[in-house]
């Protein structure tokens, strides 16, 4: 902050116009506290309003620009005065060296006229860079004395993704302070209203469509747990698959929209089950083939419902082939290998996986360790072992949620279903999977097992 | 592209399916000959304004281009603005790169070195010759434009330029001043006004609704496309006086920013719909409703609430009710018979309404679909001390009424009598203007 003021004594002062000065300066300003009024919910990211202060590089000069940069303290925000300073302060330095890089490259300070056009570029883009830069490094530096960047631990991988995304769209912003300054002479005042505008209402937009965003998955997840509510055990299933499935989209480095749709798949996975009838899905006993049929029809009754629903274009394929297996013996359509949809494939096994760890009426939870081996133990027949190790990676380091384990109100262990599920649970500790997953020894198909979701991917749903 | 799969799919599933947002595509396009259209208004502006067009281009290429390279960059850039366009919205079709051109190509007044000459006709025939470049790609892969709204952008660059150019010559305009900005500015405004009128009449005609609550539609949904667009073309005109021709790529690049941000709005927005259309289908499939019912009442219940003059919003937060109606279905553990809540006991409709209604306001974002659904029910009076439901609610209560009694292939008769029944409940159970807005929409189908 000190420096900041010690900056805007020290010159040059050379071509300062008092009057132009204090015109950015208060446009600058308004700006900033329209664009902290209307965006309210937009995170990160400048706001449009650093155009005005890389115009003011070019109109007013390094010294004006951090004048113009510091005033952004004055704007009505809702930020204690500590944090406005530095903020002024920043601004302030950023446009003081860009300004700078500016003079030094040749760059002119006044209203550009018609005949400096094609050579004022060069040294207003480096400016741009140079604001970009010092700007990025006071925020690094702030952020290490208040300790906020943690080095330790394998969550902090460094995302440099949506850093990148925000700077450039930054500089393409102030890219247009250049437009400012153009006009400037000419019309003065009404030329960064008319850059503005249309910045502003965009933001604006994106804004509105954050909020829609957030709309929509709420009314997602909404749905999709009333759906699940004909069956009390699978309560929150579809929100951790989706959970699962995009834990393993991101650790296969899937971009952030695949896995979003990857995500929303998941939610919707099991949504055909509704054709089903009650009482097959809550059935505990041996399933009769038609009932069995019925399980089977609910991937492609659940692609039916949501088919319409075009943005979710290749992710529907993983709603309608989730119970495929890689060796073929899956249902719908009984593809093999890598006919298997990729996205049905993550689904596959986010699915399973959730299935094991949560309570069913006629097993226990299984630990996230037992059901890993599991996976493990069945990738390669019957899941792709890439999507296996995506998920073990990204369940070491994020760790796993599993739901609390409900009892229902009437409780329905400890009678036949307790039995059963003592019994399984001997047969898979000495068989490992065998005996959990018939359809693996191939005699599912003769005799299907003994309840709708009994089992890890042949079944579960 | 939107607009194709839309249409498409809505035809797949019969013409029963437009709403607000998805709406009235099916019957868009004119059947049979021009005179014999539902739809004069449009049929008048589109024609209208091709003979200008054409004129104009006549007119033009036989007294030569003014300052051809001035009028091929515009003509180009146009081009690109309409093949980029997008639909917001409501089907709402809009180019504003193309119209922010379109736009300054009506303002300029110089390129820095002397003054430039194009008139009006000059403006007129650019425009048109760029749209049709633009839309040329379209039409080749079969994503052909919503003519009315193509129509309308040339509307505007045409009046634009009418009024403008002959101002700019008397008051000898020749480069930026305030005076230039300041009559550009009330020029742009005015001639915005006048487009969101054209559009109200069009919106009106299509949907059968009210001329005053279309305007204000039209004026709400405008308002940041047209700002956006507004100050692009007069920002672009003004500042290729400094910086040439290359101004004219450099200040579209705010308005792009727009309209990336618009687009991506108008998808989450159809998204949103799509979702909620398909989910409304869980209840069909798990057998509680018949085949289509949902989608029926929506339907219905949006031609009621068109005829009742509804504002845009309230027609969503109506079609989102009637998709969602019989959600509370869901949570009964087997399904009633035949699924027509309207023979079910009055208790038992009363709870699936509460139940639909505690499911939409979980979300936490449809306090008012929540409250339509949990009052469909009532009787007109209302219940309790709540006093009268809301009119959505009223016009559900008659579209699903209506829907279960007649069912899905109901005849020419069977309409009658269901319409007979339910007008002789108009004293306790029905709203009346409700009920005669249904017999309006059933009298057009």
């Amino acid at each position: 902050m000190v420096s900041a003021v010690t900056v805007m004594l020290i010159g040059p002062y050379a071509g300062l116009d008092l009057r132009t000065l204090a015109l950015i300066a208060i446009l600058f300003v308004v700006a900033e506290s329209i664009s902290t009024a209307v965006l309210t919910g937009v995170k990160a990211g400048i706001s449009p309003s650093s155009a005005v202060s890389l115009a003011a590089v070019v109109l007013v000069g390094p010294v004006g620009a951090a004048v113009v940069g510091f005033a952004s303290c004055l704007s009505i925000r809702r930020q204690n005065l500590v944090k406005r300073v530095f903020n002024g302060a920043q601004f302030a330095l950023a446009a003081y060296a860009a300004g700078h890089v500016y003079l030094l490259l040749g760059g002119t300070v006044g209203e550009p006229a018609r005949e400096d056009f094609p050579a004022i570029v060069f040294p207003y883009v480096a400016a741009v860079l140079t604001h970009s830069l010092v700007n990025s490094v006071l925020i690094a530096v702030l952020m290490w004395t208040l300790g906020a960047v943690r080095s330790d631990g394998p969550r902090s991988r460094f995302h440099w993704r949506p850093l990148v995304a925000v700077e450039l769209s930054s500089m393409g912003y102030q890219m247009l302070g250049l437009a400012i300054a153009a006009v400037w002479g000419g019309v003065g005042l009404v030329a960064p209203l008319l850059v503005l505008l249309p910045l502003f209402i965009a933001r604006w937009t994106f804004a509105q469509q954050l909020n829609e965003t957030r709309a929509h998955e709420a009314t997602l997840a909404t749905l999709c747990q009333a759906v699940e509510t004909k069956d009390y055990y699978t309560r929150g299933h579809c929100m951790r698959v989706a959970e699962a499935a995009a834990m393993i989209a991101r650790e296969l480095g899937m971009p952030a929209e695949r896995v979003q749709k990857i995500r929303y798949a998941g939610m919707l996975h099991d949504i055909g089950k509704l054709g089903v009838p009650t009482k097959v899905l809550q059935k505990t006993g041996r399933l009769t083939d038609e009932e069995y049929a019925a399980i089977k029809l609910h991937p492609t009754r659940g692609y039916e419902i949501v088919r319409e629903i075009s943005f979710l274009d290749e992710a529907l394929a993983g709603i309608r082939h989730h119970h495929e297996r890689l060796d073929g013996r899956g249902y719908p359509m009984g593809l093999v290998g890598m006919e298997i949809p990729e996205s049905a494939r993550v689904i596959s096994v986010a699915d399973v996986f959730d299935c094991l760890t949560s309570t069913r009426s006629y097993r226990q939870a299984w630990s996230v360790e037992d059901a890993i081996a599991e996976l493990r133990a069945c990738a390669g027949t019957q899941f792709d072992p890439r999507m296996v190790e995506a998920l073990v990676r990204a369940v070491e380091r994020e760790g796993w949620e599993t739901p609390d384990i409900v009892e229902p109100p009437g409780g329905c262990y400890g009678s036949e279903a307790a039995e059963e599920s003592a019994a399984r649970a001997a047969a898979s500790a000495e068989g490992a999977g065998e005996a959990e997953l018939p359809a693996a020894d191939g005699h599912a198909e003769q005799e299907p097992a003994a309840s709708a979701e009994a089992v890890p991917g042949g079944r579960d749903r | 592209m939107m607009t194709q799969r839309q249409s498409d799919g809505s035809r797949a599933v019969g013409p029963a399916l437009s709403g607000p947002e998805g709406g009235a595509l099916s019957h868009q396009r004119p059947r049979g000959p021009l005179w014999r259209t539902s739809r004069p208004v449009r049929a008048v502006l589109v024609s209208s304004v091709g003979a200008v067009a054409l004129a104009a281009l006549v007119w033009t290429a036989a007294t030569g281009f003014v300052e051809p390279y001035v009028a091929l960059s515009f003509c180009l850039v146009i081009a690109a603005g309409e093949l980029a366009r997008i639909t917001l919205p409501g089907h709402r079709e809009a180019a504003p790169i193309a119209s922010a051109g379109a736009i300054s190509y009506a303002f300029l007044l110089t390129l820095g070195s002397g003054p430039l000459h194009h008139s009006a006709w000059q403006v007129v025939a650019v425009v048109a010759l760029g749209v049709a470049l633009g839309e040329l790609p379209h039409i080749a892969v079969g994503r052909s434009p919503r003519v009315e709204d193509v129509a309308r952008r040339v509307l505007v660059a045409a009046l634009l330029a009418v009024a403008f150019r002959p101002m700019a010559e008397q008051w000898d305009l020749v480069g930026p001043s305030v005076t230039a900005t300041l009559l550009m500015a009330a020029l742009v405004l005015v001639t915005w006004a006048l487009d969101a009128l054209v559009a109200a009449v069009l919106r009106a005609e299509r949907l059968r609704t009210r001329l005053g609550v279309a305007v204000r539609d039209e004026l709400r949904a405008q308002f940041a496309t047209g700002a956006a667009i507004g100050s692009s073309g007069v920002l672009i005109a003004l500042a290729c006086t400094v910086t040439g021709l290359a101004g004219l790529l450099v200040f579209t690049a705010p308005l792009l920013v727009s309209q990336v941000a618009f687009r991506r709005h108008a998808e989450v927005r159809r998204t949103y719909l799509e979702t909620v259309r398909a989910l409304s289908r869980v209840t069909e499939v798990g057998g509680y409703v018949e085949n289509g019912h949902s989608r029926r009442v929506s339907h219905l219940a949006h031609g009621i609430a068109c005829e009742l003059g509804l504002a845009e919003a309230e027609l969503l937060e109506l079609e989102y009710a009637a998709l969602m109606h019989d959600i509370g279905q869901l949570s009964l553990r087997e399904p009633i018979a035949g699924g027509a809540t309207v023979l079910a006991s009055p208790r038992e409709q009363r709870r699936i309404a509460e139940l639909g209604s505690a499911i939409i306001r979980e979300t936490g974002v449809l306090d008012n679909v929540a409250e339509m659904v949990r009052r469909q029910c009532e009787p007109l009076a209302g219940d309790g001390d709540e006093g009268v439901p809301p009119l959505g609610s009223r016009i559900i209560k008659v579209a699903n009424a209506f829907d279960d009694l007649v069912g899905e292939n109901g005849d020419e008769e069977r309409r009658a009598a269901v319409l007979g029944r339910l007008r002789m409940d108009t004293d306790s159970e029905y709203d009346p203007r409700v009920v005669d807005a249904l017999a309006t929409v059933l009298s057009r189908l």
